[in-house]
C-alpha cells in the first residue's frame, strides 16, 4: 500500500524555479481549474493529466514530472495555452519539461524520440526531410518493422512519397550538416545530452 | 507659539521600525516645541486624555501628532484639541505609519525620516491660523440613481423616514435584474412575488417621485445642496395619459422587435410594456423598430390608443431637482460572454446565459415557464451549467469572483429538475462559494436531493455535434480525467461587470471607481456605503458583486446615512476654502472658469471686477490657487506660506 | 507580381498536390511564386521538441537567405513551417538567444528578417473577394465544405497573427468567394494528431476520426485543409481513423487551393487531384458551369483580409 506523500520531503523548490525560468511562465498563477486537461486532444493517452503535471511542477515533484509519458505525447497544439484563464503558456511548460527530461536522458516514450531523430537525421544528411528515409530509420530504431505498412500500397500507388531525397543544392546540405555538427559538439561541451 | 509633539508607537506598528522616543527627543529641538512625548496608543482614550492634559499643563496653543494617515485619525485629534480649548485647525499630523514604518524596515532611516516629517508638521503649524466653519441650510431630499432592488429599498426607507425621494431609472420600469429572475435563492420564493409589492409601494408612496426612462445629465452643488439635471428620454407616449391598457402593443405590426426585458430570448412589439408588473405600467416605443419611424408610415398605435397618448413628435426633455444627498444604485450588467469563441461566441442557439435561462423558467417569460431549446423548441434532457464564464479569468482581465453565480446555478439546477423531472443536470465548477446564511445547505441540496452532478473543472470547449446536440469538453480534476457530455442545452453562468456608463456617472458625481468600473467606497471595511464625496452614498452591485440580501441591506444602509445627514437642519462647511485677496485680484476670471464646483462668482468692488468665493460651495480643491496668475487666491490651511514653510523645513 | 516563396519539404514529397495546386491557383491570380535559393527544412516539430536553439538555427538559415535576397515578405503554404519561422523570428529578438543560435550557423544571421506569411493570407492581400470572384469559371454552389485549419495556423495568436485563434475565418471567406457553401465547422482548429501517426498511431487515428466524424455528421461534401500533415492524416490515414472509430468514412479531404482551382476551372490533373486517397470524383460531379461570369467587381465587395 502506498504511503501518504510527505509534502515537506517532496518539495524541490529549485525544480519549480528552474521550470518557471526556462519556460518564462508564472507557475504559481495556476489555480487548477483543469481547462488544460479538458481541452487537451492527447489527454486520453497521458499517464498524468496536464493539470496534474502543472501541480507536480508547483510542488517540485521532479521525478514524477520528468519521468511522465505525458510530456512526450504532448502534440504542441497549444490549446491549453490558448484557453488558460491565467495566461499561462502551458504548452511552453510542457516543452520545457521535455527539454529538461531529454537533457537528463529521461525518455519515458522512446519511440517518440526515435521518430524525431529519424526525421532530423534525414535533415542533417540532405538539408531537407525525406519521408521514406525517416520511415526506414524509424523502423530500424524502434524495431517496429510494420509501421504503417498498411499505408504503403496506397502511398506508393499515388506516388505520395519520393524515392529519392531532395538534396539542397549549392552546398546547402553540408551547411545544414554543419549546424547539426556544431549543435552536437556544443551539447557535449556543456555536458548535456544532444 | 507653544507646540506639543506626540509620537505614537501604534503598538508595534510604528515602534517596530521607528525609535519613537528618539523622534520625540529630536522634536524638542524644533522651534516653538515646548513638549514632546511618545505614547503607546495616541488615539486611545488615555492617549487623547494625555494630549488634553498636556495642553492645559504646558499651555500649548498647537499640537502635532505623528502617527497614522490623516484619513484615519485627523478628525479624532481635531476633536481632542478642541475639547482642550484649541481651535481644531491648530493641529497637524505627520504620517509616520503608512509613509514610514509600513514601507521601510531600516530603523535608523525610518527614525530620521519620521523626525523630518515631524519637523515639516511643526513648520506648518507655526503658520496655522484658527479657522471657523460656516453653517448652511440643507435641502432635505434624496435622489436615488437606479431602481433595482437596492435603489427601491433605499427609496422606501428614505420615504418612510419622511424624506422625499427622487428615483431615477434608465429603463422604462423599475425592478432591475431582480425583476427578470424567476425564483430567488435560498428559499426558492418567486422573485416577482416578493419584489412586486415593493415596486407597487414605490409607485404609491406619496414621498417618492419616479422618473423612468431617465438618466442623470449633470450634477452640481455639494452635500446638502445638490442640483441634478435629469434627462427624460422621449418615450413617444404621454405617460400622463397612458393607462397601461396594452391595446397598442396588441395591434402593433412590428412584432420582430428584440425583447430586451426577456434577454433577447424572444421578440416583442415596437411599442410595449416590458412585463405585466412593470412600474410605471406605461408603454414605450422602440423607435429603432417602429414602422412610423423606420418607414415613415404606420400610426396603428395612435389609432387604437383610447387615451390619445401617442406622441411621435416627442423629444427628450429635462428637469432639474434640488436635493441634499444622492444614492448611486446603478447595478451591473452581464459581461459580453461572446468573446468566448470556444463556447461558440454566441453562434450556437442553445448555448445561453443564466439570465436568459431565468426568462425561460419564468411563467411570464417567452415560453410561459417551459424549458425548451431556443433552436427547435424541444425539451432538453441533458443540461450542462458552466460556472465562472467571465469570472476569475485573468486572460480576459476579469480576475474577480461575481459572487452569486454558485448559488443561482444551484437554484437553476434544482428548478430544472422540478420542471423536467426526467432531465439530467451537470454543473462544471472550480470552487463552490456559498458563505451566506442557509447557502451551503442549499447548494448541497442540489446534489443530495436533486441529483445534480457537480463536476470539478472548467470547460474547454462546447460545439455542436452535427446531430442536434452539443459536445461539452470538460475535465473532472478530482477524477484526474477529461470528461465529455452530450448536452441538449448549455447554460453559462456569465460573470458581472459594472454598468457600461458607470464611469461617466461617477465623474458626474465626482466619486472614484476602480479599474473595472465599480464605484469606490470610502473605506473598504468601515465606510462601505459612503464615498469620498460628502453626501453621495452607494447601494447594491454598483459598488461590487453582491446578492439580493446584501443589496437590500446596503440599500437600507444608504438610506440610514441619508436620514442621519438630514437629522440636522444645518450643516457646517469645511473652512479649508479658497480666499481671494481683492487687492491682488485683477478680475481676469480664470479662477471662475477653472472651478469645477461653480464656487467662484464675479463681483464688483469700487467699479472693478473681482472674484468672490462662495465658501459653502467651495470644496477646497485648490485648482483656483494654482491657476491664478496673480497669486491672489489662497487656500486656507494650505496657503503658499504654509507650504513654503514645509518645504523650507525639509530643505534646510 | 513576384513573391518570395518557401515551399517546405512536404511540397517536394507527400503534398506535391498542395504545391501543384498552389502554384496553379497563384498563377491564375497573377502571383508568381519564386523559391528562395538553397532553402532547407525548418526542422518541423522534431527540431523544436528536441531543442529550441537547433530549431531556430535551421529556420534562421532560411530567413537569412531571404534577407540576403532583399525579400520583404516570404510566403509559405505550410502552417508548421510558418509557425517555426515566425517563432524563430520572435525568439531571435532576444540577443542572448541570437548569440547562441549564431554559434550554430556558418555566419551570424542577418540582423533583420523578412516577415513570413501564409500563402492563404498572401492571396487575400493580393486580391480581395471581388478579385477572386472575377476568376470563377465553375459553380461550386452545390458543394458544402468544412473548412479545417488545423491547430498551428492560428495560434499562438500573437505569433501567428491569423485572426481569432479559436475561430479564424479567412478560408471561409475565400471559399465563399469561390461560390461554395461553407459550414461553420466547430473543429476547424482542433488537432489532427500531427506527426504522431507514426510513433503513436492510435492517438492520431482517434483525433482524426473525431474531425472526420463531425464533418460526416454535418453532411460536408469535403473537408478543406490548409496543412500538408493534416491533409495526410485525414486523407491517407482515413482508413486507420475509421478502424479506430469503428466507422466508415468516405470524406474527401482537399487543399483549399484545390477547391479554388476547381472554381477557376482548372483541370483535376493541374490540381493534383489524383493524389487524393479518397477520391474527389463525387465533388467534380457536382460542379456546374458558372451561370454568369462577372467581369467587373461588385460595388462594395468585401476584402478577405
Amino acid at each position: 500500500m502506498k504511503n501518504a506523500t510527505d509534502m515537506s520531503q517532496r518539495h524541490d523548490s529549485g525544480f519549480t524555479v528552474e521550470v518557471g525560468a526556462q519556460s518564462g511562465q508564472k507557475l504559481s498563477a495556476c489555480y487548477q481549474c483543469g481547462n488544460c486537461t479538458a481541452g487537451c486532444p492527447a489527454s486520453f493517452v497521458y499517464d498524468r493529466q496536464v493539470n496534474q503535471i502543472m501541480r507536480g511542477v508547483q510542488l517540485g515533484m521532479k521525478d514524477e514530472v520528468l519521468d511522465s509519458r505525458a510530456i512526450w505525447l504532448c502534440l504542441s497544439c497549444s490549446t491549453c495555452s490558448l484557453r488558460c484563464p491565467n495566461n499561462i503558456d502551458v504548452a511552453a511548460v510542457m516543452e520545457t519539461l521535455r527539454h529538461m527530461a531529454r537533457k537528463e536522458n529521461r525518455v519515458a516514450v522512446g519511440n517518440v524520440e526515435k521518430f524525431w531523430f529519424s526525421f532530423l537525421n534525414t535533415v542533417r544528411a540532405f538539408g531537407r526531410s525525406w519521408e521514406i528515409g525517416t520511415m526506414a530509420l524509424y523502423m530500424m530504431r524502434s524495431l517496429r518493422l510494420f509501421t504503417d505498412l498498411d499505408l504503403a500500397p496506397e502511398a506508393l500507388k499515388k506516388q505520395k512519397l519520393g524515392f529519392k531525397p531532395h538534396v539542397v543544392a549549392q552546398g546547402g546540405a553540408s551547411s545544414v550538416t554543419r549546424i547539426f555538427k556544431r549543435y552536437k559538439e556544443r551539447a557535449e561541451r556543456e555536458g548535456v545530452r544532444p | 507659539m507653544r507646540i506639543g509633539v506626540f509620537v505614537c508607537h501604534c503598538g508595534s506598528n510604528i515602534a517596530g521600525t521607528v525609535d519613537c522616543a528618539k523622534v520625540a527627543e529630536i522634536a524638542k529641538n524644533f522651534p516653538d516645541v515646548v513638549y514632546a512625548d511618545d505614547p503607546m496608543y495616541t488615539c486611545a482614550e488615555p492617549g487623547q486624555a494625555a494630549i488634553e492634559a498636556a495642553i492645559h499643563e504646558h499651555k500649548l496653543d498647537g499640537v502635532v501628532v505623528a502617527s497614522c494617515s490623516p484619513r484615519m485619525h485627523e478628525a479624532t485629534f481635531r476633536r481632542t484639541v478642541e475639547r482642550a480649548g484649541l481651535n481644531r485647525y491648530m493641529f497637524e499630523m505627520a504620517n509616520i505609519r503608512e509613509h514610514v514604518s509600513w514601507i521601510g524596515k531600516e530603523q535608523q532611516a525610518n527614525t530620521n525620516k519620521s523626525a523630518e516629517l515631524v519637523e515639516i508638521a511643526v513648520a506648518k503649524l507655526r503658520n496655522n491660523r484658527p479657522l471657523a466653519a460656516k453653517t448652511f441650510d440643507v435641502t432635505k431630499k434624496t435622489l436615488i440613481v437606479g431602481g433595482g432592488v437596492a435603489g427601491i429599498q433605499a427609496a422606501l426607507d428614505c420615504a418612510e423616514g419622511g424624506i422625499p425621494v427622487i428615483l431615477v431609472e434608465r429603463e422604462s420600469t423599475i425592478g432591475g435584474k431582480m425583476a427578470k429572475l424567476d425564483k430567488t435563492f435560498p428559499t426558492v420564493d418567486c422573485s416577482a412575488c416578493i419584489l412586486g409589492p415593493k415596486m407597487v409601494d414605490v409607485a404609491q408612496h406619496p414621498g417618492i417621485t419616479l422618473y423612468a426612462c431617465a438618466e442623470i445629465e449633470e450634477v452640481s452643488g455639494y452635500v446638502g445642496n445638490f442640483s441634478v439635471k435629469i434627462r427624460k428620454r422621449a418615450t413617444y407616449i404621454d405617460w400622463e395619459k397612458c393607462t397601461g391598457c396594452g391595446a397598442c402593443s396588441e395591434k402593433c405590426p412590428s412584432k420582430k422587435t428584440p425583447d430586451v426585458f426577456n434577454e433577447f430570448t424572444g421578440t416583442t412589439t415596437a411599442i410595449n410594456i416590458p412585463f405585466p408588473q412593470a412600474i410605471p405600467k406605461k408603454a414605450v416605443i422602440n423607435a429603432q423598430y417602429c414602422r412610423q419611424f423606420t418607414k415613415g408610415k404606420c400610426g396603428v398605435c395612435a389609432k387604437v390608443c383610447p387615451a390619445g397618448a401617442i406622441d411621435y413628435a416627442m423629444q427628450d426633455s429635462f428637469v432639474t431637482e434640488e436635493v441634499g444627498c444622492i444614492i448611486a444604485a446603478t447595478g451591473y450588467e452581464l459581461m459580453d460572454w461572446t468573446i468566448y469563441q470556444e463556447y461558440g461566441g454566441g453562434r450556437y442557439p442553445d448555448v445561453i446565459t443564466s439570465l436568459q435561462y431565468e426568462r425561460l423558467l419564468s411563467a411570464s417569460g417567452p415560453t410561459g415557464g417551459h424549458i425548451v431549446r431556443p433552436s427547435d423548441g424541444r425539451e432538453p434532457q441533458t443540461i450542462v451549467f458552466i460556472q465562472c464564464v467571465g469570472s476569475r479569468d485573468n486572460s480576459i482581465g476579469r480576475p474577480y469572483c461575481s459572487g452569486f453565480c454558485c448559488m443561482y446555478t444551484a437554484k437553476q439546477a434544482i428548478l430544472t429538475k422540478d420542471h423536467l423531472p426526467q432531465s439530467r443536470s451537470y454543473v462544471f465548477y472550480m470552487d463552490i462559494r456559498t458563505p451566506g446564511k442557509m447557502y451551503d445547505e442549499f447548494s448541497r441540496r442540489a446534489v443530495e436531493e436533486y441529483g445534480v452532478e457537480y463536476i470539478r473543472g472548467r470547460v474547454s470547449a462546447v460545439y455542436p455535434d452535427g446531430l442536434g446536440r452539443y459536445v461539452v469538453m470538460g475535465a473532472d480534476t478530482l477524477l484526474g480525467e477529461p470528461v465529455e457530455i452530450r448536452a441538449d442545452m448549455v447554460v453559462l453562468a456569465v460573470g458581472i461587470e459594472a454598468a457600461k456608463n458607470a464611469p461617466a456617472l461617477a465623474e458626474k458625481l465626482r466619486i472614484s471607481y476602480d479599474k473595472y468600473g465599480f464605484f469606490m467606497e470610502s473605506h473598504v471595511k468601515l465606510k462601505p456605503v459612503e464615498t469620498n464625496t460628502a453626501g453621495v452614498f452607494l447601494a447594491g452591485v454598483c459598488q461590487g458583486a453582491k446578492d439580493i440580501p446584501a443589496s437590500v441591506a446596503q440599500g437600507s444602509a444608504a438610506a440610514a446615512k441619508a436620514l442621519a445627514l438630514f437629522a440636522r437642519d444645518k450643516l457646517e462647511n469645511d473652512p479649508q476654502t479658497a480666499q481671494v485677496d481683492a487687492r491682488r485680484c485683477v478680475g481676469c476670471g480664470k479662477c471662475i472658469r477653472c472651478c469645477p464646483f461653480g464656487a467662484i462668482t464675479e463681483t464688483e468692488i469700487r467699479n472693478e471686477k473681482k472674484a468672490q468665493v462662495i465658501e459653502t460651495v467651495c470644496q477646497g480643491c485648490g485648482l483656483c490657487t494654482s491657476t491664478c496668475p496673480q497669486g491672489a487666491v489662497q487656500l486656507s490651511h494650505a496657503t503658499d506660506n504654509q507650504i513654503l514653510a514645509e518645504v523650507n523645513a525639509l530643505c534646510r | 507580381m513576384n513573391y518570395a516563396y518557401y515551399p517546405g519539404c512536404s511540397a517536394k514529397g507527400s503534398s506535391a498536390d498542395y504545391e501543384k495546386s498552389t502554384q496553379a491557383v497563384c498563377a491564375v491570380l497573377g502571383m508568381n511564386l519564386v523559391e528562395i535559393p538553397g532553402w532547407n527544412c525548418c526542422g518541423s516539430t522534431p527540431a523544436h521538441a528536441v531543442d529550441t536553439e537547433l530549431s531556430a538555427a535551421l529556420c534562421s538559415r532560411n530567413l537569412d537567405i531571404a534577407a540576403q535576397q532583399g525579400v520583404e515578405k516570404l510566403l509559405t503554404p505550410c502552417p508548421s513551417c510558418l509557425s517555426n519561422l515566425r517563432h524563430t523570428a520572435k525568439r531571435m529578438e532576444n540577443p542572448q538567444f541570437r548569440a547562441r543560435v549564431d554559434e550554430l550557423l556558418d555566419n551570424p544571421a542577418a540582423p533583420d528578417f523578412p516577415g513570413v506569411t501564409s500563402v492563404m493570407q498572401g492571396m487575400a492581400a493580393h486580391c480581395d473577394a471581388n478579385g477572386i470572384a472575377s476568376f470563377i469559371r465553375k459553380d461550386l454552389g452545390q458543394l458544402t465544405l468544412a473548412p479545417y485549419y488545423g491547430c498551428l495556423m492560428s495560434r499562438p495568436a500573437d505569433i501567428m497573427d491569423f485572426g481569432d485563434p479559436e475561430n479564424p475565418t479567412l478560408m471561409e471567406c475565400l471559399l465563399a468567394a469561390c461560390g461554395a457553401k461553407v459550414l461553420d465547422f466547430p473543429l476547424k482548429t482542433a488537432c489532427c494528431g500531427a506527426s504522431y501517426g507514426i510513433p503513436e498511431r492510435t492517438m492520431t487515428a482517434r483525433l482524426s476520426a473525431r474531425i472526420l466524424r463531425l464533418a460526416t455528421d454535418m453532411k460536408a461534401d469535403a473537408i478543406v485543409a490548409a496543412c500538408p500533415l493534416c491533409q495526410m492524416n485525414l486523407d491517407l490515414r482515413q482508413p486507420q481513423a475509421a478502424k479506430e472509430a469503428d466507422a466508415i468514412f468516405a470524406m474527401p479531404v482537399l487543399y483549399f487551393t484545390q477547391i479554388m482551382g476547381l472554381a477557376f476551372g482548372l483541370s483535376p490533373d493541374t490540381l493534383g487531384l489524383e493524389k487524393l486517397r479518397v477520391s474527389a470524383s463525387a465533388l467534380l460531379d457536382k460542379l456546374e458551369p458558372a451561370p454568369s461570369i462577372s467581369k467587373t467587381p461588385v460595388e462594395g465587395g468585401q476584402s478577405c483580409e
